[in-house]
């Protein structure tokens, strides 16, 4: 089996991109179907490779290695285990659905959208399969350009200040771990992501490691993003377009929680341990993203920077699980087999957790965008007694908004569920603390997404006086087309997660063991 | 023979002045194949200097009684000076067609710039480095002033000239002080008589570094002896101005490298404190105040600044035994010119097609640029993000070089203030992007942008360079790594 097939997966949205390129302007259709429709080439091989991946022992598979720069010993390094696979499905899955769902929405600019849109495929994918770092950088990096000019020329009212945030805030951070890459590479003497992490690099110096270890922490949690890191988040969320936002919300933020789980943690795991355990400063940045940012959820009245903020919260249930991962090398006991089953049980929960998020906030997101087009306000108060009116939409709402808030059942109730077990046993006290997390979600789900805009009464005027006489219609077809995929993961992974886990959980068991 | 050939570059550089001066006086009829004349005698030159790239063999001694240094330095410069002949012709043709009727001495100045700059990276002695520094200087006021019934092309070549004068009359005080306390005026010859100087003299040394870094921060154009450039940058013809940006300023740290690597290893600590504080200097100074500014020319005259502050952190990281190495900072020198060459000649034809097109050189102005010219908007993306240094394009490799080679080091803090400023560079490089695809265009000017094809060539060929020093570096990382193999010491 030598067919480069994690090449395949990166490269060809860019052979895509550039048949794009080249259609005329004019022929709009052509472009939006053709885009879409190829995109599938990646969606398949990256199932393909979902099914073929070896869930044991863990390890990278699909390895490709070729020189890239060699004087400065940079590699073109590709490979994927369970956790690269089960992300690529994500990222291709949704960047196929936010494909589709842009040949009904996006009327202005088409072929500059798509072309950005493409690359910014590109990026994401590259970022789960590198091995390298350089190469890791490089996708890290691409996937910012495009994400800030959806932001600014197809986003909303704020667009422009949003764009400028959020590049700057991701620039800032992957400049700092650019010095620690480079600082790595100089103690190592290697830019192999797997090698570098084998050779635990400053192990001896405990000054430089704490450093390194923070440049790499704050890079990523910049992306989570952690508080107090998040700021960027709401502005760029609520600014994008509706596909931009499941995008950012449903791959780019999994982009930096990956980078803890597959660099920070095996690379340093002893300042982790450290700063999870000793001096908890991440599982308390964790609880506070988690609670915080719930807290905010109940105090927003624009329903897509409520999203945006449950973001900021149920990323924080990563942290935590990652961070709960990393304590359990310091607590008393570690080492033992309760210790390590815990310490796996945290990761697989935040590896999980990345996976359903994905899909349930990027599932909330579409919903948001289709009642923003109608009736072009997002403002919780102008809705009311929908419910009755657009029924379709409102049973798909519920379903997504319940995996949101974690019914069992559904695909958000495992990754929370192994979230706290293993914090449980690491750091109770966070866990106890995290949990009042899970009852504000419960709360604003309910209360504000639910009650106030499909519950109650349906006021025609208020109705015809907030949104200039729109027509209320329920689900077009390729709304719905693009919203089954979703809720049929969401099912199937609330009813069966060994679909997903039975391959994160050989990761995480790898990962750990080797510590 | 040998010499003849290595100097056969220059040598044809400045036939073409000559010819193209020349042919210019005899006549009264207007001569419009002139500028086609100095484009021919630019490639001639590129031509066999990249030729003889591969082919000469060369060592690092010194010809013609000490003055020329005949090593690999000087080729990687001969290469650069005639890149820089070659665009810039291209970059005035259609421009000074419309704007001035005086092309033949036009071109020959430029040609003659060019000259300059390689000549000044194959000096070896402190004359030879005063004649050429001056020589590129005159021929840059001349150039800047070159629009004489423009006020401000005329202040600034008045500004560039007085403030040129100042600093070349430090310079020459720093190096007249350096004879005095080495009795040489060959670089190498001091570099011998350093390096077992008697430590009362080194009072008359550290004077003369501080004085000749004078001159060569001026060239440089770097904080805080920059004050000259964002005037002169605005007033000068467009192409001038991309003509000082590059050609001048890559000719500037020619220099600077050469006196310190080849004359004052011995004095390594105290020049490289002193330009640690420039380099902090310029990059801060650089970038902050570039926010602040509405006229493109203005903005990227104060980010040249800043990335002469970065150019100046691979000087500083500089050791002598690892040239040539991984992270070595000479390396990451000449590729972050090298990028900058490309990225910036790039802008600056960007530049050069809405001034020729519109007469404005404001940022507002390119408002809606993506609907009026997709070309000029979709490659002035490419060169501003390589200016950032974002991945895919040449800016991240010579950022990656440059900081890496701090690091290797040990200067945290540099690398630190670095990463500091490249974030906020982001800022105003973006607030053009911004200009060029978010703002709709509101005004009837709007219509659609034609090149000229002159112009068409740079940015197309400036825009690959930039795109393939991102993605396949190998071939510009081995070409300077190889034209450092041989350096005069």
């Amino acid at each position: 089996m030598n067919f480069p097939v994690l090449s395949a997966i990166t490269f060809v949205p860019l052979l895509i991109s550039l048949i794009v390129l080249i259609i005329p302007k004019s022929k709009e259709n052509l472009i939006r179907w053709s885009a879409t429709i190829l995109s599938l080439i990646p969606l398949a091989l990256a199932i393909y490779v979902y099914f073929v991946v070896q869930a044991d022992p863990g390890t990278m598979q699909f390895k490709e290695e070729y020189s890239w720069i060699p004087s400065l010993d940079v590699y073109y390094r590709m490979g994927a285990d369970g956790l690269s696979a089960i992300m690529l499905v994500l990222t291709a899955l949704l960047s196929t659905l936010c494909l589709y769902y842009s040949i009904y929405t996006i009327k202005d600019r088409v072929k500059e959208y798509y072309f950005l849109f493409l690359l910014l495929q590109v990026g994401m994918s590259g970022v789960f399969v590198s091995l390298d770092f350089i190469f890791f950088y490089v996708f890290w990096e691409i996937g910012l350009v495009p994400m800030y000019l959806l932001i600014g020329v197809w986003g909303g009212k704020r667009r422009i200040y949003a764009s400028i945030k959020f590049f700057l805030y991701t620039l800032a951070g992957s400049m700092a771990m650019l010095l620690a890459i480079i600082a790595v590479y100089l103690e190592t003497g290697t830019f192999d992501i797997l090698k570098a992490a084998a050779a635990q690099p400053f192990a001896g110096n405990l000054t430089f490691a704490a450093v390194a270890f923070w440049a790499f922490f704050i890079g990523f949690a910049i992306k989570v993003p952690i508080f107090p890191f998040h700021t960027w988040l709401p502005d760029a969320h609520t600014e994008a377009p509706t596909t931009g936002s499941v995008i950012l919300a449903g791959v780019l933020l999994k982009l930096g929680a990956y980078g803890l789980i597959r660099i920070v943690l095996p690379m340093f795991p002893e300042q982790f341990a450290y700063y999870s355990y000793e001096v908890p400063i991440i599982p308390i940045l964790a609880v506070i993203s988690i609670v915080y940012g719930a807290l905010v959820c109940m105090a927003q009245w624009d329903l897509k920077r409520l999203i945006a903020y449950s973001s900021v919260s149920h990323m924080g249930y990563v942290t935590l699980g990652i961070s709960a991962a990393a304590a359990s090398l310091h607590v008393p006991g570690a080492g033992t087999e309760q210790a390590i089953t815990s310490a796996i049980i945290g990761l697989n929960g935040a590896s999980l957790q990345l996976f359903t998020h994905g899909i349930i906030t990027g599932g909330l997101f579409f919903l948001v965008g289709m009642i923003y087009d109608r009736a072009h306000t997002r403002q919780i108060k102008d809705f009311g007694g929908l419910g009755a009116k657009m029924p379709y939409y409102y049973g798909i709402m519920m379903v997504t908004g319940f995996a949101s808030l974690g019914l069992p059942g559904l695909a958000g109730f495992w990754s929370e569920l192994f979230v706290f077990r293993g914090t449980f046993a690491a750091i109770p006290v966070f866990a106890m603390i995290g949990i009042l997390g899970l009852v504000f979600t419960a709360a604003y789900i309910l209360w504000k997404v639910i009650q106030h805009v499909f519950l109650g009464e349906f006021d025609q005027e208020k109705w015809d006086a907030v949104t200039h006489n729109a027509k209320i219609t329920d689900m077009a077809t390729f709304e719905k087309v693009t919203m089954w995929p979703l809720v049929i993961l969401m099912v199937l992974i609330g009813l069966y997660p060994s679909l997903v886990t039975r391959l994160l959980n050989a990761v995480s068991t790898a990962m750990i063991s080797n510590f | 023979m040998q010499i003849f050939l290595f100097l056969l570059p220059q040598l044809i550089l400045f036939l073409s002045v000559v010819l193209v001066f020349g042919i210019d006086l005899m006549g009264s009829k207007e001569k419009k194949w002139l500028p086609y004349l100095a484009l021919t005698g630019a490639v001639i030159s590129l031509g066999i200097s990249l030729y003889q790239y591969g082919w000469m063999e060369i060592e690092e001694i010194t010809v013609l009684g000490g003055m020329i240094a005949m090593d690999s330095f000087s080729h990687f410069f001969q290469i650069f000076a005639s890149l820089v002949a070659v665009f810039i012709t291209l970059l005035s043709m259609a421009y000074m067609k419309v704007k001035s009727p005086y092309q033949g001495e036009y071109y020959s100045f430029i040609l003659l710039g060019s000259f300059a700059i390689s000549l000044l990276a194959l000096s070896s002695d402190l004359v030879m480095i005063f004649i050429a520094f001056e020589l590129l200087s005159i021929s840059s006021y001349i150039l800047t002033g070159f629009f004489r019934y423009d006020p401000k092309s005329s202040e600034a070549s008045i500004k560039y000239f007085l403030y040129g004068s100042l600093a070349s009359a430090m310079m020459l005080y720093g190096m007249s002080l350096l004879y005095g306390a080495t009795a040489s005026t060959n670089l190498v010859e001091i570099a011998k008589v350093l390096a077992n100087i008697d430590p009362s003299l080194n009072w008359i040394v550290y004077p003369a570094i501080v004085l000749m870094l004078v001159g060569f921060g001026f060239k440089t154009a770097t904080a805080p002896f920059h004050q000259w450039s964002p005037d002169a940058y605005e007033g000068a013809p467009t192409p001038v101005t991309a003509f000082l940006a590059v050609g001048s300023i890559g000719a500037g740290f020619a220099i600077l490298i050469r006196v310190m690597i080849t004359a004052l290893p011995a004095f390594q600590l105290n020049w490289g404190a002193l330009i640690t504080g420039l380099s902090i200097i310029s990059m801060t100074l650089g970038n902050l105040v570039a926010i602040s500014q509405k006229n493109i020319k203005r903005m990227l005259a104060y980010s040249g600044i800043a990335h002469a502050g970065y150019i100046l952190i691979g000087l500083v990281s500089w050791e002598s035994g690892l040239l040539g190495t991984v992270f070595d900072g000479l390396s990451g020198i000449l590729v972050y010119l090298l990028v900058y060459l490309a990225a910036n000649l790039g802008a600056f034809a960007v530049v050069t097609a809405i001034d020729h097109k519109t007469g404005s050189n404001q940022i507002e102005d390119y408002a809606g640029l993506i609907k009026r010219s997709p070309l000029l908007a979709g490659t002035m993306v490419v060169f501003l993000l390589s200016l950032i240094g974002i991945p895919g394009t040449g800016g991240f490799v010579g950022k990656l070089l440059v900081f890496g080679s701090a690091l290797r080091a040990e200067y945290y803090f540099l690398a630190l203030v670095a990463i500091i400023n490249s974030v906020i560079a982001g800022f105003y490089y973006l607030n053009v992007i911004r200009y060029m695809f978010f703002q709709p265009l509101d005004e009837p000017s709007g219509e659609k942008i034609q090149l000229p094809g002159s112009l068409s060539v740079v940015l197309v060929v400036t825009c690959v360079f930039t795109l393939l020093m991102g993605i396949i570096a190998q071939p510009f990382i081995h070409f300077v790594q190889t034209s450092l193999k041989l350096v005069l010491s």
